[in-house]
């Protein structure tokens, strides 16, 4: 801000050269924000204006469908099994990664990154080709009466599988920005690793741990073409919330269909409020760069 | 002897547990089980993979999904452009709450934005009552959801490079004669253009394989408006695993070559901007 009055124009008409002309700025950012409405904001929007069209009442109606309440206590079930499996998971790996020098260590890191190049349907696939009823280990699991995919078991894995790279991705680059000698000085004056590990290093990156969490918490909670391939849809079983909110949309029930999704939405609403929270107060706590 | 040299001596304990630990789970849940889908494609023989990627309707799906997935990525570089600029460069009201709502389609769950943007492009809905087209159950509507998934890329990917460009440079091109939009379109402009092509690889990447955002609005008409992804729902619906891992290896080799190509990127990048920051 102080930058740009000191460049601003000095007296009548001396456009400074080192910025666009004040008719240009205007241009650009009724583009860029015309932009964002229309793909953006507007749909935001729209899911709750949807959701309360024939009131309150029946915005509340929608949420007493036992099939929906079920899909709650689903995808919350599913999120509280599959973020603490990435968080042992995202702290193992960027211990080893950070804090040592070894071979292969950028394959591993192309290796954590990959589940987000691939398609979510390809995601929950993978699960099915190991373990649906004609998969590679489907006759094995079924004789001995497990059941993986149409059920629990399946959408966790699709769930993990879909958020493995968020927290290790958010704790890698700090704990090797921090580098190994605060780490080095507490062994050195007699902590074990554990406690090394506990008093030291969890404390300083407390934050990029929480924005990972956060962030795989939404995709987790969210995610629909992975849980797609491996649900088999059984309404009030294995249907998590996004795909509750598509069976209702497809049955032609829109009010419930978006209550259902203004859950997702508010999620997802709060989850940015917090995440723009935490790089505004912890922001050099957190990473020096913030992609996804 | 080996493990000398496999990885440096360090004071700090619990490498082999972590290590072992994070190959086993990246094992299991990423390995084994995309390897599965590459083996089981592999096994088919060529000669039913060219049958199965010559199918017309396959091909219709995979044409639809790369040619409007590039289509979606350029409008998103253009537009993405503009709001990275006017983001790190311009002060307006309400920038910070603009800047966190970049941010919206990686917060908002995909089925939401799905059946959000199809009620709003369809003939009825808020926007798709004022065209004179019709936008939703068209290829076009496929056009707006894979516009809405990848903008925040290329915004992303943008930011940082702008916050770190050397004004110097600016002020250097206005000392020597040069306009203002001589300068932009031959001095920042060129600085930039490496980390806009990551933000298209990146939003392009994104669409190519999206699914929840898409099929609300696509309309789903098969040689028309279907997705590859689509294709592979229902062919696994068929239990046809042998032409769902085809069109996943297909979709999957595209992933790997275009995530190779942005690390490349990502290095040019880091070479041609190696004396700014």
């Amino acid at each position: 801000m102080s930058a740009e009055a000191a460049t601003a124009p000095v007296g009548r008409s001396l456009a400074s050269p080192t910025t666009e002309s004040a008719g240009a700025k205007l241009l650009l950012i009724v583009l860029g924000l015309g932009f964002l409405a229309l793909f953006l904001v507007i749909p935001l929007f729209a899911v709750f204006a949807e959701a309360f069209r024939n009131g309150v009442a029946v915005y509340f109606e929608a949420f007493e469908d036992p099939d929906t309440q079920a899909a709650i206590r689903l995808t919350l079930l599913v999120a509280a099994i599959a973020v603490p499996l990435n968080i042992v998971f995202g702290l193992a790996a960027s211990w080893a990664i950070a804090k040592f020098e070894f071979r292969g260590k950028s394959f591993m890191l192309t290796l954590i990154d990959l589940p987000f190049s691939v398609s979510p349907v390809v995601s929950g696939m993978c699960y099915v080709i190991l373990f649906g009823a004609s998969g590679y280990f489907g006759p094995w699991l079924d004789k001995h009466g497990i059941q993986i995919i149409f059920a629990v078991p399946g959408l966790v894995l699709a769930t993990v599988f879909v958020t493995f790279p968020f927290v290790a991705r958010e704790l890698i680059p700090l704990m090797q920005e921090q580098g190994t000698s605060e780490e080095e000085a507490a062994l050195s004056l007699g902590a074990n690793g554990w406690r090394t590990f506990w008093s030291v290093t969890l404390p300083n990156v407390r934050w990029a741990l929480l924005y990972g969490v956060l962030l795989s918490n939404a995709r987790a909670m969210g995610e629909f073409g992975a849980v797609s391939v491996v649900s088999g849809h059984l309404r009030g079983l294995t249907n998590t919330l996004p795909l509750q909110v598509e069976i209702l949309y497809n049955d032609y029930n829109f009010v419930a269909a978006f209550a259902a999704a203004s859950l997702l939405a508010g999620l997802g609403l709060v989850t940015l409020v917090i995440k723009s929270l935490l790089e505004w107060r912890y922001g050099g706590e957190i990473s020096s760069k913030h992609r996804k | 002897m080996s493990r000398a040299t496999f990885r440096t001596p360090s004071a700090l304990p619990g490498f082999g547990l972590t290590f072992g630990f994070a190959w086993l789970w990246l094992t299991l849940i990423i390995l084994l089980p995309l390897g599965g889908v590459i083996l089981w494609a592999g096994s088919l023989g060529v000669e039913r993979l060219i049958q199965i990627a010559s199918d017309p309707r396959t091909l219709a799906a995979l044409k639809v999904s790369f040619g409007l997935s590039l289509l979606a990525a350029a409008l998103n570089a253009v537009f993405g452009l503009i709001l990275a600029w006017i983001l790190t460069r311009y002060d307006f009201p309400g920038r910070r709450l603009v800047d966190a709502a970049v941010d919206l389609p990686f917060a908002l769950p995909t089925a939401v934005a799905g059946i959000a943007l199809a009620a709003i492009y369809a003939p009825n809905g808020w926007i798709g009552a004022l065209l004179p087209f019709k936008v939703a159950y068209t290829p076009l509507g496929i056009f707006v959801a894979l516009v809405f998934i990848g903008l925040p890329f290329v915004v992303r990917t943008l930011q940082p490079v702008l916050i770190d460009l050397d004004r110097e440079l600016e002020e250097a091109s206005a000392t020597l004669g040069a306009r203002r939009p001589v300068t932009l379109a031959r001095v920042i402009l060129p600085t930039l253009f490496p980390a806009l092509l990551v933000g298209f690889a990146l939003a392009f990447a994104r669409a190519v394989g999206e699914y929840g955002s898409v099929i609300f609005i696509a309309g789903n008409v098969p040689y028309v408006s279907e997705i590859a992804p689509l294709i592979i729902i229902m062919k696994l619906e068929e239990f046809d695993y042998g032409a769902a891992t085809a069109v996943a290896t297909i979709m999957l080799l595209i992933s790997f070559a275009l995530l190779l190509l942005i690390n490349l990127l990502e290095a040019w990048t880091r070479r041609r901007l190696g004396h700014v920051s």
